[in-house]
């Protein structure tokens, strides 16, 4: 069995469960059964168990990486997801594009968190890992990829040989078949946040866990106040870690993915959202216990309730009950059933725990004043979960029809129509809210408030964010957004919340400025909160501007009306672009000079000066080019061998210009696949991005053959283009054909001025074994094909038999997003915020620690 | 009564009003005969049907391009066989020819349908069968 690959891969799989499920047993005796010097020795063990669960998960990648960068593609997992061409970095990436590996990827990241719980905790090590190794029994569980029985299966395994997942007719004929080469790795995913995102988000998914374990430990010792400390700082980190993960996949949305935005509501963005508000809301409960012992019991819901809702929105985008609603769920892989006791055994455990227990959580009993900071803790917490709350509602429709059609009803709940109108119309009120909250709540943590203090302190803040939001509105800022099919009332009702969320962001940004200047002079470790509060309203000013201000600046005004039965709903968002000829949009003239290939060492070249090689990564250059410099027959190395560039000028009133290049990957596989290119400057991005081009396998339809007559110098026109015959000279070697004795060729050299510059086509007309043949040469740029039809000699004329077709086009779209580099910003700081809090707790959990104050 | 419960009771009516205002929003998925009852009664909600392109022996049919390429029609058979004309105010996806199954978002007009976005489902490479020899 483990003479191959995969089956020690499959060997690892096996071993890595059943230890995690020894591991689980011990660490559980270790914490509830025995007792003084046993315990010692069944910790030994239960680590020891650990310890050959985390090597078995070692096993398991390092094998599986063998086989995808040693190219095996008789297993399944290698054919799928990669090819021979692929780069290592996008080998490494391939790894996780399934939902094998990116299972492998959670529980790779479990056993590190788990290694540094063992190595930094001690009085919680037992009871914690008892917790983390359940969780990890279920997530190896789905990697398992045990039949028992005739059809019933545990698990998909990364391990299965090709023949056993596909019944292809081959196999049958020929069972030792190997494929020559892969599939290769989905081109949307071929980028370097594909190397980076997921790593980080699934950190961000395994790291909800430990404040959860903490949490479960905690209330299961009976310990139900003790395990916020140690819990804290990884909350902190958990929620720094999925923050930073949702932003680089909507930065990646952004960039690349063809979504035209940074955030789409798609289920699978809300089913991450939503868990992280939850740990923020987390996070600002566990600070106001550890300085007033309030809110405990907010603590462990919003606790157990973040990590329950990873488990959820795992649920939900690899069960495959998602089906219609999102376009970039994983697909079923049949483990539905196993997910959903995944689900209830975690649910169901941490609620019977917490009824247990709830008796022995102290709560207090005395009012919540309004002038008490946990009141406005409180008040964000809240604010936090409706959002929270509203998100995860909408995105759980699916679920809700599949429970409907389980008692035999019928719901057919669809997404909303414009889903992100609909979500954004309800965010955007709980954003107002929170700003609001994040600037004056933090006055209240610093300082004790009652009324006058209160008007003392909150004045100079909202003083300075009335003038400013009023400078703004007198500036016409807030007139500019897109106003088109929206009623007098709907404008009205948008202007005024983009002006109050700009009115409150700002605030928060002064008010926590403020604080800031005040904590650096006497405590700077304690800023963490006031930089976090900035950056989130930062990032809230951000997303205002670029989302509810965009601008489509590709408008169609040229008044060609083609639908004529429904002109008034053709978008008219895209502009139809001739290669070559220059139009007017929205204050720069815009020219689409060509399909660009991007070559390693030189950059952009033309595809039409370039020749593919056998070997699909080397092309040879057919012509001279100045920029950048490339002599005829030099050969190139592609970077990217699917890809294509659109260049597209861009030039302004002031004679400034720049250059875009979109892009499209064609994949024989999975089609193809535009993405933008950003024109970046410090207040706007131009976001450019291709829609269409013509189809290149499309030979296109070319227009009745013509002949025209010419001798060696004299002007004709092609396609509407001066020519001239240049010269017809003798050619002894024509490419691939050959010449012998009595055979002759010639080649007509024919310039053509076009819209930029001339062009050379050099048809041929070859003598062989006394037949007659005529080698065609093309223009692609000008549309034009010809060929040497007759030669007259005594007259000296030839005549050419010419084609035109249509110009190369691209059907574009450019929208103006801006200040969205404020929304980066804020990410960034944001992030330090975070980082600056998790040293401060880190530190004091540590200080307890050594103090023998902490359990 | 005390503070805390009206403030429990003022979330508990902001959640209502978030799920009210949000099912109102939520769309329905429908067959081209329920679509259009809805639009001769003269309402004008955006629906969404499932199904597929028109296909003979493989091949699509109906598929028709504006010469500007900005728009297109096309023909759909939603899950009741019914068949219906359907206008896409854009450029052609392009993915739509690849594509085992097509959510339309839009509404009647003129006894066509205008798709004002089209969802696709494309073969997933996980189930796809053929293997290049």
């Amino acid at each position: 069995m483990i003479n191959t690959p995969g089956g020690l891969g499959h060997f690892a799989v096996i071993a890595s469960f059943v230890f995690s499920l020894f591991a689980f047993i011990t660490y559980l005796i270790t914490t509830n059964v025995v007792e003084g010097d046993k315990k010692k020795n069944w910790l030994k063990f239960a680590n020891f168990f650990f310890y050959f669960h985390t090597g078995a998960v070692f096993l398991i990648v390092g094998t599986l990486f063998y086989i995808i960068s040693n190219h095996y593609f008789e297993y399944h997992y290698a054919w799928s997801h990669t090819s021979k061409l692929l780069p290592l970095h996008y080998q490494i990436s391939s790894f996780w594009e399934g939902q094998e590996g990116s299972f492998l990827l959670w529980i790779f990241w479990n056993v590190i968190l788990g290694l540094i719980i063992i190595k930094t905790n001690k009085y919680w090590t037992t009871s914690v890992m008892t917790v983390f190794c359940l969780i990890q029994v279920f997530l190896t569980s789905m990697i398992l990829g045990v039949v028992i029985l005739e059809d019933f299966r545990i698990g998909s395994s990364p391990f299965l040989l090709l023949k056993e997942v596909i019944n292809a007719p081959i196999f049958k004929i020929n069972p030792d078949f190997i494929p020559k080469d892969g599939n290769g790795l989905n081109p949307l995913l071929q980028n370097y946040w594909m190397v980076i995102h997921p790593p980080t988000l699934f950190l961000g998914f395994a790291t909800t866990m430990i404040p959860f374990a903490f949490c479960i430990a905690g209330l299961w010792q009976g310990k139900v106040k003790e395990w916020i400390r140690p819990a804290l700082p990884w909350a902190l980190f958990s929620a720094v870690v999925l923050g930073i993960g949702i932003l680089m996949g909507a930065y990646w949305a952004y960039e690349t993915l063809n979504f035209g935005g940074y955030w789409n509501w798609d289920p699978v963005e809300n089913a991450i959202y939503v868990p992280w508000l939850v740990m923020v809301g987390a996070i600002h409960t566990m600070i106001a216990y550890k300085k007033s012992e309030k809110a405990l019991k907010a603590s462990i819901i919003l606790v157990v309730a973040s990590f329950l809702l990873i488990v959820y929105s795992t649920y939900l985008t690899r069960s495959g009950i998602l089906g219609d609603s999102s376009v970039h769920s994983f697909t079923d892989l049949g483990l539905n059933n196993q997910l959903l006791l995944y689900l209830i055994t975690f649910f169901l455990g941490s609620i019977i725990i917490m009824i247990i227990r709830w008796k022995k959580i102290p709560s207090t009993e005395e009012e919540i004043a309004t002038y008490s900071r946990e009141f406005w803790i409180f008040m964000g917490v809240t604010t936090l979960c409706l959002m929270a709350f509203h998100v995860i509602y909408v995105t759980s429709y699916p679920v809700f029809n599949a429970v409907a059609d389980l008692f035999g009803g019928s719901l057919n709940l669809a997404p909303p129509d414009d889903q992100v109108k609909a979500y954004t119309d309800i965010q955007i009120w709980f954003a107002i809210l929170l700003a609001f909250l994040s600037g004056t709540g933090q006055f209240f943590w610093w300082k004790k408030m009652d009324q006058s203090a209160l008007i003392k302190t909150v004045i100079w803040p909202l003083g300075l964010a009335i003038l400013l939001t009023l400078s703004l509105v007198s500036l016409g800022y807030f007139s500019l957004f897109d106003q088109e099919e929206k009623t007098k009332g709907q404008i009205i009702l948008y202007l005024s919340r983009y002006i109050l969320l700009f009115f409150f962001a700002s605030y928060s940004v002064i008010a926590n400025l403020k604080i800031l200047i005040s904590v650096l002079k006497s405590s700077p470790k304690l800023s963490g909160g006031a930089i976090t509060h900035i950056g989130v309203a930062m990032m809230l000013i951000g997303m205002l501007f670029s989302s509810g201000y965009d601008q489509i600046i590709s408008k169609n005004y040229t008044g060609l009306i083609w639908s004529r039965e429904f002109p008034e709903e053709v978008n008219k968002n895209n502009l139809l672009i001739y290669l070559n000829e220059p139009i007017q949009m929205g204050g720069y003239t815009l020219n689409y000079k060509g399909i660009r290939r991007l070559f390693k060492e030189k950059g952009f070249v033309d595809q039409n000066f370039v020749s593919a090689t056998k070997n699909p990564e080397v092309y040879i250059a057919n012509a001279n080019i100045k920029e950048p410099k490339v002599t005829k027959g030099d050969s190139l190395i592609i970077d990217g061998t699917e890809n294509s560039y659109f260049e597209v000028e861009y030039l302004k009133a002031n004679g400034k210009s720049f250059t875009l290049f979109p892009r499209v990957q064609m994949n024989e596989q999975m089609g193809i696949v535009y993405s933008p290119d950003i024109k970046r400057t410090a207040l706007a991005d131009l976001y450019t991005h291709v829609r269409t081009f013509p189809d290149p396998s499309d030979p296109g339809e070319w227009s009745e053959p013509q002949q025209v007559t010419v001798r060696k110098g004299e002007n004709f026109y092609l396609n509407d283009y001066v020519s001239v015959l240049e010269d017809v000279q003798r050619v002894t070697e024509v490419d691939g054909i050959n010449l012998k004795g009595n055979d002759a060729a010639v080649k007509a050299i024919i310039k053509i001025a076009g819209e930029t510059g001339d062009y050379f086509a050099e048809p041929i007309y070859i003598i062989k074994d006394k037949n007659v043949g005529k080698l065609e040469a093309k223009v692609s740029d000008l549309a034009i094909r010809i060929k040497i039809d007759k030669i007259v000699p005594e007259e000296g004329a030839f005549t050419f038999t010419y084609q035109t077709t249509q110009k190369d086009w691209i059907i574009l779209e450019a929208v103006e997003k801006p200040y969205v580099n404020l929304l980066w910003l804020g990410t960034l700081i944001l992030s330090i915020g975070f980082c600056v809090a998790i040293s401060r707790r880190y530190t004091e959990f540590k200080k307890m620690r050594e103090k023998q104050m902490e359990f | 009564m005390k503070k805390t419960h009206i403030f429990g009771i003022i979330v508990i009516a902001i959640a209502v009003m978030v799920i009210i205002s949000s099912t109102g929003d939520a769309g329905t998925y429908m067959n081209f005969e329920e679509a259009l009852a809805i639009h001769e009664n003269g309402n004008g909600k955006k629906v969404h049907v499932v199904g597929q392109l028109k296909k003979v022996n493989g091949q699509i049919i109906g598929l028709d391009e504006s010469p500007d390429k900005r728009s297109f029609y096309f023909t759909m058979i939603d899950k009741n066989n019914t068949e219906q004309r359907v206008f896409h105010p854009n450029p052609i996806p392009s993915d739509l020819l690849r594509s085992e199954e097509v959510v339309i978002v839009g509404y009647y007009k003129k006894n066509t349908f205008i798709a004002k976005e089209i969802l696709l489902k494309c073969p997933s490479k996980y189930n796809e069968d053929k293997i290049k020899v």
